[in-house]
């Protein structure tokens, strides 16, 4: 089984400062606040509806927050333009929950797809070549002519993990990457989390509640609680935590990865 | 009374936010990128697949019109007219309203569709994290289909209805293809043509622009999606009738019709 890669450099990739976010009268982020360091894998562990995916929303402006400061690789996010803001979105890369695959096009036009409009990023590379080489590292490479809707969920994480991949940004972010899969798939999602990291040295913000998949693959965990960076550390510093809302997450803890 | 100001407010800012979309396409649409490869397959998806449809819908009205001028017609003994009254009843209004119709239901519905899943499944947010612009990609390409195909499938309309009329025509007399297409096009006027091939464009700008809105910010969920179709299909084709009765009074100041 695979361990997370330890870094050493400090200067963060993603540091956010402050962030508040309301919809109406609900005040999901109340002056959240985290660093990201470069080959970390940083996991935000967080109960439903406590604001997880506004906040990786909020990241790269899917939604706009209300306050505070995000800062992406020395550049303040809110204050870009569009064309500096889609130049930044080539170097974070964003597997959403549900995969997001575009259902009109196959495998290959899926990774076809950001290529195309960023074609400074495939360094000369054959376009072919390039989507060859993702969908080998997922291990999908015989399911290139085949429509997201031939996929199963699985493959379907699988092949937008390649299509996230292979722009080969500095920084991904996981929105519930294991989320709706059976355990031994969801193993095999997180196996292939770490090995990417390991591989290609990338920083990853996990948003996730599964805790199997927070304790296999976190270098640090942050709780999310009431809109704010509630409580912060290792995995096995949070699960010696006496706080009742960080206990609340390890109870149950009983998972077929441990180690 | 509550009730009545609440769906007034409700409109007005429906109407509003619709403006704006409206205003956003045409910033969009006329300054670059342009997307030319996704224009490109809109427009086979937009034309050429509602051609069957718009080709029997428009021989079909060919064929009940004339049945059904036929016995007035010849009680004025005005039979002989027959081409000169389909052809412009059918370039002036009959072509260009009813392909719209059928447009909004077939290609506004498939568009609010569409769109409205992306929105749902989350593909509209994963183009934006992929530094494209959807607008640009979904909305401009869809729009700018709409606007060119939709005069496109009206001239093809008319044709059908004349060819309807002329196969009710030769059934019951001895008229030729050429004789009766001649008389319908000699009948027309400048003032039948342009008013009726202008607001065709205006037509597609309609139905392209409340489907892509219905679709593009369709509410969570399968009720979401099936609302953004059902909503771009009524709100669409009330437009169309809206600019169409503009259009009509504009030609009638115009060219005196």
């Amino acid at each position: 089984m695979k361990t997370p890669r330890q870094h050493t450099d400090t200067t963060p990739l993603i540091e956010i400062t402050s962030l508040t976010k309301s919809f109406g009268t609900n005040a999901v982020l109340r002056g959240f606040s985290l660093r990201l360091l470069p080959g970390e894998n940083l996991v935000i562990l967080g109960r439903s509806g406590s604001g997880k995916s506004v906040l990786i929303k909020c990241l790269i402006r899917l939604i706009e927050p209300d306050g505070g400061d995000i800062r992406i690789m020395g550049q303040a996010v809110t204050q870009l333009d569009r064309a500096s803001l889609d130049r930044l979105r080539t170097e974070v890369g964003f597997l959403f929950q549900g995969s997001a695959l575009y259902d009109s096009m196959t495998v290959r036009e899926n990774l076809r797809f950001p290529l195309r409009r960023h074609p400074e990023r495939a360094q000369g590379v054959a376009e072919d070549s390039l989507i060859q080489t993702a969908l080998e590292s997922v291990g999908l490479a015989h399911a290139i002519d085949l429509l997201p809707a031939e996929l199963s969920g699985g493959m379907k994480r699988r092949v937008a993990l390649a299509r996230t991949l292979i722009l080969k940004p500095r920084i991904i972010l996981y929105d519930e990457p294991t989320t709706g899969l059976d355990p031994i798939t969801a193993n095999e999602i997180i196996q292939l989390m770490l090995k990417l990291q390991q591989e290609l040295g990338t920083a990853s913000l996990i948003i996730t509640h599964d805790m199997d998949c927070a304790r296999v693959i976190a270098n640090r965990v942050i709780i999310l609680h009431d809109g704010i960076n509630y409580a912060e550390g290792t995995y096995s510093d949070l699960a010696r935590s006496r706080d009742p809302h960080v206990r609340a997450f390890f109870k149950d803890t009983n998972s077929p990865y441990h180690d | 009374m509550h009730a009545i100001r609440s769906a007034t407010a409700g409109t007005l800012e429906e109407v509003g936010r619709l403006s704006a979309f409206t205003g956003r396409f045409f910033q969009s649409a006329l300054s670059r990128p342009f997307e030319g490869r996704e224009l490109l397959r809109q427009c086979y998806a937009i034309g050429y697949r509602s051609l069957f449809l718009v080709l029997a819908t428009g021989f079909i009205m060919g064929l009940v019109l004339t049945l059904q001028l036929r016995p007035t017609m010849i009680d004025f003994g005005a039979v002989a007219y027959m081409p000169d009254m389909v052809g412009i009843a059918f370039v002036r209004e009959i072509g260009p309203m009813v392909t719209a119709l059928i447009c909004a239901g077939k290609i506004g519905s498939g568009i609010g569709a569409e769109l409205g899943s992306m929105r749902v499944t989350e593909q509209i947010d994963a183009m934006e994290v992929s530094g494209t612009n959807p607008f640009r990609f979904l909305v401009v390409t869809r729009v700018w289909a709409c606007i060119l195909m939709l005069p496109l499938l009206v001239v093809v309309a008319d044709a059908m209805g004349l060819l309807g009329s002329y196969f009710i025509e030769s059934t019951r007399g001895q008229v030729s293809l050429a004789l009766y297409f001649n008389r319908a096009f000699g009948a027309m006027a400048i003032g039948d043509l342009v008013p009726a091939t202008v607001k065709t464009f205006f037509f597609g700008l309609v139905i392209g622009v409340v489907g892509c809105y219905k679709g593009y910010y369709s509410a969570k969920g399968t009720a979401g999606v099936g609302r953004a179709a059902n909503s771009a299909v009524v709100i669409s084709s009330l437009l169309l009738f809206l600019v169409d009765f503009i259009a009509v009074l504009a030609a009638d100041i115009l060219f005196e019709i």
